[in-house]
């Protein structure tokens, strides 16, 4: 009788044990998560201050007075207008071409039949490993050629062909879907065509439409290529642009502006993660395992 | 008559199987010619101007040079010393994978709160590079940064120059990476632990398993994948640090003390017109990365455990 009284109060020490554990687990993790954030608040914090509150080098969070007139300012800026214009002049036609070509040939390499397809998929896939820093130079010795360095074609034509890595996660996800249907709508008297924009497209929607978003996301933070290409002001994407702003504004001091303007660039990858970040995780973490 | 039947049935298939090549062809043909305009002619002439001392102006086949470039390349100064900020730059890779992994295991004990803090580990991960750039550029700021600001409220004495000093702006890179990057990898760490059946810790437990030999005995081995894919990745993706150094600094740091191998190759490449030593730089980072590649297809079958 004893015994077992004494088992039962070990198996509820050991429970509230890893009660305790679990509680303080989550509160060192509560505590690192708050150490991430805290910059990112700092900074839309800092977008709201005063300039006599920031350069007094004492420590606050909190702007008193809230000051929200660097954010007009930003907004009227002509350069920064057109940073967010030309951005997403790139991305409507990539997006829309691109992501057309990438998945028609995720289709082809995943459902059809030919000649040097795993050789042909391999020399796709090996680019991914190639850094972008490798080719810069003939890219842009290319585009000066043909002219292309006063506009934004340098970063919406290559977009255009296609993206490998969407290419290979759209041809996994379709590997899920039954061979069967291919044969059925040749049946029906579908052509290849007909066959991908009727039946395998609709199908792959929900995989095309995480990928455009982390394409999206990709064009939109992307600087390297942009500060390389675009050779005049004119043409800048809002990342050059907010990177000019930080050299041009840090002189005079005025870190609000600059932090207002580097807040406003950020929210629209940081509204889609929170609003698709189930999907984005998952395809993210697929990756890893895969 | 038989025969001939037959002999138009195969015919006729293969004429089937010939239709589907040609709109197969037709369906990848731009990512293939994506590929040549884009990724392969411009490497065949990385490798043929990486020969020349070739400055855009000049002519490249008139200025021929052989290995030169490769030559000068191996007694600069310069360049070693952005090869060794490179690498000095990669402690924070098993840093940030120690943390990772720390804090994964943490996460997969909780239940409700997990997705929350998962999306505030990541934030940083999706944040535009420039901007976070920027931002930490004002966090490190010698006067008026938010780390000097605390330091000076606990100590009372003002803090280090962050970004001003050759050794703080490498520790400042590194803690910036690492904050940027920290939430990836718990991403993938929390998927590969999710993936370890439940069932061999319950077993490790029957047989009076510790913490510490379950973790060594069952969640270490089982995760290697994840660990290795990590490291690969990172690797790849720290031999490419550019970004962060611009923004933060500019001109490369105290004596070039901040300057990478793709911010030197841009410095050479871009500001002083030399694009034949730069696409030689270009051509040897290539082929770091190839090797770090190869090293990846051949590790992963010797190094790696999975479940099977």
């Amino acid at each position: 009788m004893s015994e077992i009284k004494i088992e039962t109060v070990n198996e509820s020490n050991r429970i509230n044990g890893k009660k305790i554990a679990n509680t303080i687990i989550f509160i060192l993790l509560a505590f690192g998560a708050l150490i991430m954030v805290f910059p990112l608040i700092y900074m839309v914090a800092t977008s709201f201050m005063t300039k006599n509150q920031i350069l007094s080098g004492k420590l606050s969070i909190f702007p008193d007075p809230i000051l929200i007139g660097k954010y007009s300012q930003v907004l009227k800026k002509g350069e920064f207008i057109n940073g967010i214009f030309n951005t997403i002049m790139v991305e409507i036609p990539v997006l829309l071409i691109g992501g057309f070509t990438s998945s028609l040939a995720a289709f082809a390499f995943a459902k059809m039949e030919f000649r040097g397809k795993t050789a042909l998929f391999l020399a796709l896939l090996a680019t991914i490993m190639i850094p972008f820093a490798v080719v810069m130079i003939p890219q842009y010795v290319l585009f000066t050629k043909l002219k292309w360095t006063n506009s934004l074609l340098p970063l919406i034509i290559p977009g255009c062909f296609g993206n490998v890595s969407m290419i290979f996660f759209l041809r996994q996800n379709l590997y899920s879907i039954p061979k069967d249907l291919m044969e059925a709508a040749k049946l029906d008297g579908c052509n290849y065509f007909v066959t991908y924009w009727k039946i395998f497209l609709p199908l792959m929607k929900g995989a095309l439409g995480t990928q455009l978003m982390l394409w999206f996301m990709g064009i939109w933070n992307d600087y390297l290529a942009p500060t390389i290409f675009l050779r005049d002001e004119k043409t800048w994407t809002l990342q050059v642009v907010i990177r000019s702003f930080n050299s041009y504004y840090a002189i005079q001091s005025d870190y609000a502006l600059i932090m207002a303007a580097s807040v406003i660039a950020m929210l629209p990858t940081l509204l889609l993660f929170f609003i698709f970040q189930r999907v984005i995780i998952e395809s993210i973490a697929i990756s890893g395992i895969k | 008559m038989r025969r001939r039947k037959r002999k138009r049935v195969k015919v006729k298939l293969s004429l089937m199987a010939k239709r589907e090549e040609r709109w197969a062809w037709l369906f990848i043909a731009a990512p293939f010619l994506g590929f040549m305009f884009f990724m392969a002619y411009p490497i065949i002439f990385a490798l043929i101007a990486s020969m020349s001392r070739w400055t855009g102006l000049n002519s490249l086949w008139g200025n021929m040079a052989g290995l030169r470039n490769y030559k000068e390349i191996l007694s600069d100064t310069k360049f070693w010393r952005a090869m060794g900020t490179t690498i000095i730059y990669m402690i924070g890779i098993p840093i940030g994978m120690i943390l990772g992994l720390t804090l994964a295991m943490g996460l997969n004990r909780l239940n409700k709160s997990r997705r929350v803090f998962m999306t505030m580990y990541y934030v940083p991960v999706v944040s535009s590079l420039v901007a976070v750039s920027i931002l930490w550029a004002w966090v490190f700021n010698y006067d008026y940064g938010l780390l000097n600001s605390i330091y000076k409220a606990l100590t009372g004495s003002h803090g280090p120059n962050w970004l001003g000093d050759e050794t703080m702006i490498k520790i400042s890179m590194i803690i910036f990476m690492t904050w940027k990057g920290l939430g990836g990898s718990i991403i993938l760490y929390l998927a590969g632990l999710q993936s370890i059946p439940k069932d061999y810790y319950e077993a490790a437990m029957i047989d009076g398993a510790n913490a510490w030999e379950k973790f060594k005995a069952i969640t270490f081995p089982l995760i290697s994948p994840v660990t290795f894919y990590i490291l690969i990745t990172s690797l790849i993706g720290g031999f490419q640090v550019f970004v962060e150094v611009q923004v933060m600094a500019a001109n490369g740091g105290p004596n070039y003390s901040a300057a990478t191998v793709v911010f030197y190759l841009y410095d050479k490449a871009f500001k002083n017109g030399q694009l034949g030593y730069g696409s030689a730089v270009a051509v040897i980072l290539a082929i770091i990365i190839f090797i770090i590649t190869a090293l990846n297809f051949y590790g992963q079958n010797r190094w790696v455990k999975t479940i099977d």
